[in-house]
């Protein structure tokens, strides 16, 4: 089912094929026939207004769509940049683009550290957050940028990650007891269980991985995703945590958990160095040895 | 806290029944928050607005975009050998157990016979063609089972387990092909 799906969404030319043979499952067709992106030698090239004699001109290609014209397709803008009056990160190329010359590029950002998650994106083809990627400095290499791979596009670089939030609260991201503290004011762990969560409580939800994940991107109405199953574990492996057999049994179908195929883009894209993919292989290893 | 906040919060718990006759210290009071929570049901908000506004949005590029790595390569591979692997097991196996029916010739000493008689080009790229599928999906076969053990999983480990099997599969196949 999963290899069909694939194909069906690959299949961008649908106006040739009788609608019967390409969806055999509940979908949402497209507004328009065709959502194929316009490249960038179609589109027009927003450029930097004054440019000086030693600029290192750098060009970006950015997905646009605007939710305003709903039967437009989306399109890649690009936009030229002097590498000398921008800042290090491609983030502050963003906002340089948005500040100087186009007002109406449209991305989601906050506290620019990579602490947020907020500016998570696909940029030269990777997951990543905008704040901590470096804008490569040779500027004969154009950018690409996108926005996270296999969303809704609300508008421009900004996903829908409703469904992404909704498996976060299905998986009861909250430490869950029945018995009190035996001291009556806190629940204690020792420094072995503690260590248990290193690599796990540090995840910010950016959703990098997930949208990383082929699996998750034919499989995500039902499959959790990478971040979600890292948070799932990180409630799994806490010491304190008293509904653990509860929390395994919800994972325990072909879905939640088992469209997990190891292909390890997880952990390769991860903004922050987190190993979602050993978490997953960690819970299904406590599922097969109990 | 500012001071009208205070007011409204020592306003509140002098309405309460229990606000007066209870002792609570101070400190504990200036903490309490009287949030406002409102329920959103989720068949209205989630439902309705949500696949109303998916109707309209694109979904973005994603298997022609990203960056092609050994990681999502080497998966798809895997499925890809299979899909070979199995399909000529059960055709071969099937053809093999029609044979004596429908007349064909698909014992062994018959097949050797009809290799050796093609030319030398179609007989290694044949051979390369059932190889390297089998020997590929079973040594990264082998690197899942290591997986799922939750060893080599960190970045450089898988990398180099990717080409590990990747050399394996070269030489395998190779000798498969001319020595075997």
């Amino acid at each position: 089912m999963a290899s069909t799906r694939a194909l069906a969404r690959l299949a961008t030319r649908r106006t040739t094929v009788p609608a019967v043979w390409t969806r055999s499952f509940a979908s949402v067709e497209p507004a328009s026939p065709s959502r194929s992106t316009i490249p960038e030698s179609k589109t027009s090239t927003v450029k930097e207004p004054a440019t000086e004699k030693d600029a290192k001109i750098k060009t970006f290609h950015v997905y646009r769509w605007n939710p305003d014209e709903p039967t437009s397709k989306p399109r890649m803008q690009s936009y030229t940049l002097d590498l000398n009056k921008t800042g290090p990160m491609m983030l502050d190329a963003l906002i340089r683009i948005k500040n100087e010359t186009d007002p109406t590029l449209t991305f989601r950002r906050s506290c620019r550290e990579g602490i947020c998650g907020s500016c998570a994106m696909n940029i030269d083809g990777v997951n990543t957050l905008a704040c901590l990627c470096r804008i490569p400095t040779d500027t004969t290499k154009e950018s690409r940028i996108y926005p996270l791979p296999h969303t809704y596009v609300v508008k421009d670089l900004v996903p829908d990650l409703t469904n992404f939030y909704k498996q976060y609260r299905s998986i009861k991201p909250y430490l869950q007891r029945d018995t009190p503290p035996p001291d009556g004011r806190e629940n204690r762990q020792s420094k072995a269980d503690r260590k248990k969560l290193d690599g796990l409580y540090e995840c910010i939800l950016c959703a990098c991985c997930s949208t990383s994940c082929p699996s998750y991107w034919w499989n995500q109405e039902e499959y959790l995703g990478p971040a979600v199953l890292l948070q799932s574990y990180r409630w799994i492996a806490d010491s304190r945590d008293e509904r653990t057999a509860e929390r395994k049994d919800a994972l325990n179908n072909s879905m939640s958990l088992y469209r997990c195929h190891t292909i390890m883009n997880c952990s390769r894209t991860c903004p922050k160095g987190l190993n979602p993919g050993l978490a997953i292989a960690e819970i299904k290893k406590s599922m097969a040895f109990t | 806290m500012s001071a009208p906040r205070a007011l409204n919060l020592a306003l509140r718990r002098i309405a309460s029944p229990a606000g007066l006759t209870k002792f609570s210290p101070a400190g504990r009071l200036m903490q309490q928050r009287f949030a406002a929570t409102t329920t959103i049901s989720e068949k209205e908000a989630v439902n309705s607005i949500l696949a109303k506004q998916r109707l309209n949005r694109p979904v973005s590029p994603h298997l022609t975009i990203y960056k092609p790595q050994m990681t999502w390569l080497m998966s798809g591979l895997t499925r890809i050998t299979g899909l070979i692997v199995a399909t000529s097991f059960y055709v071969y196996g099937l053809s093999y157990l029609a044979a004596p029916t429908l007349g064909w010739h698909l014992e062994t000493p018959s097949l050797v016979a009809a290799v050796a008689a093609w030319p030398v080009v179609v007989k290694v790229t044949a051979k390369l063609a059932i190889a390297v599928p089998f020997f590929y999906h079973s040594f990264n076969g082998v690197r899942h089972l290591v997986w799922d053990f939750g060893k080599g999983m960190t970045n450089q480990a898988v990398v180099r387990g990717g080409w590990v099997v990747i050399a394996l599969t070269a030489a395998s196949s190779l000798w498969a092909t001319f020595l075997a």
